[in-house]
């Protein structure tokens, strides 16, 4: 259906989205770039030297940041293990034949459409909180000493709330692959004498496998930049045992105000989420062409 | 009105030459067949003649004026698509009023149009229905409807019943016969089944590799298949071809002979054979015998009352006037 | 074929899945329920609060009179809408020439697009901060309205995307047959058809806009600030305010819970890109 005249058409439409989104990359990106290399602070007035590498080695060498590495890594890999393992289970679950299939997935889906402020206060207060929190209700008319959440485990409190929040996006994602899966191709494996853990190994869980790799693409994508949660829990608490990078070079840039290390921040949190996003932009490149 | 002629007709994508320089002309009232394996450019040519695709170079006229350069909606031509391509927002009504809608054609002359139509296509019951809740080959009628109301010099028709049953299918193609006759307008009609071509066209046009490979009526490409492409895309079941000493024999470098034209004996015969598969359909059967020159074995066609059994030992003998004789080109030898 | 299976084994697969549902929805249906009891009581023990307390509805009052819930919800409304709406006017034509009119790299530009969406927001906070301050941005609803139609510009370009190629192109060349000019065919044929598509884009978009939380966070304070950060106010605890927080968040969550529920199966195209539909 393509002839010439259309051609020029299209450029000129598509033009605005592409100036749009090179603008909002580009210049951003450039001043972050350029920052990184100054000796800025919000709080010194005065001239802001070029400094080369200096920011980045007070960034990388700041005790914090290993430990912000280190939570980081603990925050994904831990909402990734809970959401992918928890996400199969549920979605096996909900493909069963059942009453009432739609009313209980609405209930497993709900708290995906939960904001992060909201959550993370809920969770806080009305369950983690050791007096009048659920959990610590419980514990106590046991007989058990209530756990402090934010005060003993901070990190796998914060990984509870987020994974409560992404379990939902998992299942959901998980299921409509299952869904996908022909009948037929399940009932050929149980004339070929397969039984269930077989059907689940053999034939499921390869058809579910793209679907669990861009799972636990996006979801990283998504986890790296957790921070709402953080704030309105621990604030980065107690001490630096829950600030994750994002967290970090927020604090950094906008509470010390030093724009030099904070955009140094910036760049390495830019390079981490650009490994991850260049796989899953191959899984989604070769969905284009199928 | 109805007249389109091709002349130098090509077509390129990118580097890809799918239709090298071609001329065809199609008469006024026609029905022509565009036949041949898929992928051999017959859509890609009645797309070009619909003008949905640029000709690379090279002329379409229709009824005389020059239309390589005009939009499709003026060329004053309709076309059914494979997928019948209705609106799915829009009644029966709707679709088929579209075009006259998009003509600006006045209301109470668009109703009378669509109802004349839909009485044609026996549609009248279904025109406040949307396409979803139709069958098959009343989405087809629709589609069709949709093209007769444009009253359009020529129709166009895209595989047009590839996507229905085999008993709807012969339906339909008796009926799309019968629209022919009664509305007198040249058609084109794309298709890759040999059986559409042989049953519906004036005039068949075989494509291969969008070169045209031989074009005439029916029966003058059933009986003078110009080459061996032709001679085994025409007929079902196929033309049996021989090559070797056999071949020799008639001095040709190979020999084809339909089913139809071999004539079986137990007793004598120029080919010697055993009777493998036979395929009883009632009125006719047909054995496949293995020969030594032959890759398939030779399907020979016999009455129903013929009674073969698996394994006895046959003699064939063609008939002389009815065997075709091919050079190494694959071109009829005459 | 589906096969008959046994009531048994359906009760025992409604009730496991149906426990497991009921954990999930939980903290929402606490919340819910708190919000209908005094300071005092919601803070009793759970049995108690179900149990042997009133029910009140003093809560939702309160949350208005203390920290004028509406305005938010408003800004809320206005930049969630408002960044889908601008949004989709860009994305239409965008997507509308890319799945019609493809040429050779306009994969390549998809996939570009898409990769903005992958840069992490705190690798950009300082200069957009920073330009935000200097043209007096902050803490105004037209600058976070701009914020958030940029992040979510691919998504919306791609669901478009996806949808719009979902109509069949001989659907358009039959309409073009039947001399609809580019404006018609635009008009009769590809907008009704496109609607739904376009429908559950704007549903997903606004679903994200409303609950997006880093920006909101950055670069709001009190006049322009959404439900999100409303909500974050609440993080300093003064007294007994569980009824209060659990009124504000079920205003803050209720609209968009009721809109996700009917967007389920756009979200998982919407935030898979396509890859799984």
């Amino acid at each position: 259906m393509a002839t010439k005249a259309s051609r020029a058409s299209a450029r000129l439409m598509i033009s605005p989205a592409v100036i749009l989104l090179l603008g909002w990359m580009i210049i951003p990106l450039s001043m972050t770039l350029y920052f990184s290399f100054l000796r800025y602070n919000l709080l010194q007035p005065g001239p802001t030297p070029f400094v080369g590498w200096e920011n980045y080695y007070w960034f990388f060498t700041d005790p914090s940041f290993s430990a912000a590495m280190i939570n980081t890594l603990v925050l994904v890999g831990g909402v990734l293990t809970i959401t992918t393992v928890g996400g199969i289970c549920f979605a096996l679950l909900l493909d069963r034949p059942m009453f009432g299939q739609g009313i209980i997935r609405i209930m497993v889906i709900a708290p995906f459409f939960v904001m992060p402020t909201v959550s993370g206060l809920v969770w806080k207060n009305m369950f983690m909180n050791p007096v009048n929190g659920i959990f610590g209700r419980i514990a106590t008319s046991l007989g058990f000493q209530p756990v402090d959440f934010f005060g003993q485990i901070p990190m796998a409190s914060i990984i509870l709330i987020v994974s409560w929040m992404w379990l939902p996006f998992a299942t959901l994602i998980l299921l409509t692959a299952l869904q996908s899966l022909d009948q037929e191709q399940l009932e050929a494996a149980e004339m070929d004498g397969a039984n269930w853990r077989n059907r689940f190994w053999f034939i499921m869980l390869p058809h579910m496998a793209r679907a669990i790799t861009v799972v636990i693409l996006i979801q990283t994508i998504f986890l790296l930049s957790i921070f709402a949660e953080i704030l309105v829990t621990t604030n980065g608490g107690p001490g630096v045992a829950t600030t994750n990078l994002t967290y970090l070079i927020y604090v950094s840039s906008l509470l010390q105000f030093d724009v030099g290390i904070g955009s140094a921040g910036g760049v390495v949190a830019i390079i981490l989420a650009n490994i991850v996003a260049l796989f899953l932009m191959r899984m989604i490149g070769k969905n284009l062409d199928a | 009105m109805g007249q389109i002629s091709l002349s130098q007709v090509t077509k390129s994508f990118g580097d890809v030459n799918v239709i090298p320089p071609l001329d065809l002309e199609i008469n006024e009232g026609e029905f022509v067949v565009f036949v041949g394996p898929s992928g051999c450019g017959k859509s890609t040519l009645l797309r070009l003649i619909a003008g949905l695709e640029d000709v690379t170079s090279g002329h379409i006229a229709i009824d005389g004026q020059d239309a390589t350069d005009v939009p499709p909606a003026k060329r004053g031509l309709a076309m059914v698509f494979q997928s019948y391509a209705l609106y799915p927002h829009m009644t029966v009504r709707k679709n088929i009023a579209f075009p006259l809608r998009m003509a600006k054609l006045d209301q109470a002359a668009q109703d009378k149009k669509v109802e004349e139509a839909a009485r044609v296509l026996n549609l009248t019951d279904y025109l406040d229905r949307r396409p979803g809740q139709l069958s098959g080959g009343q989405r087809q009628r629709v589609a069709i409807g949709r093209a007769i109301v444009r009253e359009p010099a020529a129709f166009l028709f895209d595989e047009p019943l590839s996507n229905l049953d085999a008993a709807l299918r012969v339906n339909m193609r008796l009926e799309i016969s019968e629209l022919h006759k009664q509305l007198d307008t040249t058609m084109i009609y794309v298709t890759h089944d040999q059986v559409e071509a042989m049953t519906m066209a004036d005039k068949i046009v075989v494509l291969r590799a969008g070169n045209i490979e031989q074009v005439g009526s029916p029966l003058e490409l059933y009986r003078r298949p110009q080459n061996k492409f032709v001679a085994g895309f025409i007929g079902s079941p196929k033309m049996n071809f021989l090559t070797g000493a056999t071949a020799a024999a008639y001095d040709a470098q190979t020999i084809g002979i339909r089913p139809e034209h071999l004539e079986v004996s137990r007793d004598s015969g120029d080919w010697k054979g055993v009777v493998g598969v036979s395929e009883h359909l009632g009125s006719d059967t047909f054995f496949h015998v293995p020969v030594p020159d032959s890759d398939d074995p030779l399907t020979v066609r016999a009455s129903g009352e013929v009674d073969l059994k698996r394994g006895e030992e046959i003699f064939l003998t063609p008939i002389q006037e009815h065997l075709h004789r091919f050079d190494d080109q694959g071109l009829a030898i005459r | 074929m589906a096969r008959a299976v046994p009531t048994r084994t359906k009760w025992f697969n409604t009730a496991t899945a149906g426990t497991l549902g009921f954990l999930m929805f939980f903290p929402i249906l606490w919340i819910l329920i708190l919000s209908f009891k005094t300071e005092e009581d919601a803070i009793r023990a759970p049995l108690e609060v179900l149990f042997a307390s009133d029910w009140t509805t003093q809560s939702y009052g309160a949350v208005q009179e203390r920290s004028d819930y509406f305005k938010h919800f408003m800004n809320s409304v206005t930049i969630s809408v408002g960044s889908t709406l601008l949004g989709l006017i860009i994305a239409i034509p965008a997507a509308w020439a890319m799945a019609f009119v493809p040429a050779k790299r306009t994969k390549d530009v998809l996939m570009w697009m898409l990769s903005t969406k992958m840069l992490p927001p705190v690798g950009v906070l300082i200069p957009i901060y920073l330009i935000f301050r200097d043209f007096g941005l902050l803490d105004t609803r037209v600058g976070l309205t701009f914020v958030l139609m940029m992040i979510n510009l691919p998504i919306i370009i791609w669901m478009l995307y996806t949808y719009f190629k979902e109509i069949p192109g001989e659907i358009l060349e039959a309409a073009r047959m039947d001399g609809a000019t580019l404006r018609e065919e635009v008009i009769y044929v590809l907008t009704p058809m496109a609607i739904p598509g376009m429908a559950s884009t704007v549903l997903l978009n606004i679903i994200l806009a409303w609950n997006e939380a880093f920006w909101s966070l950055q670069l709001t304070s009190s006049d322009a600030a959404p439900l999100t950060q409303f909500i974050a106010s609440y993080s300093s605890p003064e007294g007994l305010f569980y009824a209060k927080l659990s009124a504000a968040s079920i205003m803050a969550i209720a609209p968009i819970l009721i809109m996700g529920w009917f967007s389920q199966k756009q979200l998982v195209r919407g935030l898979t890109f396509g890859a799984v539909k």
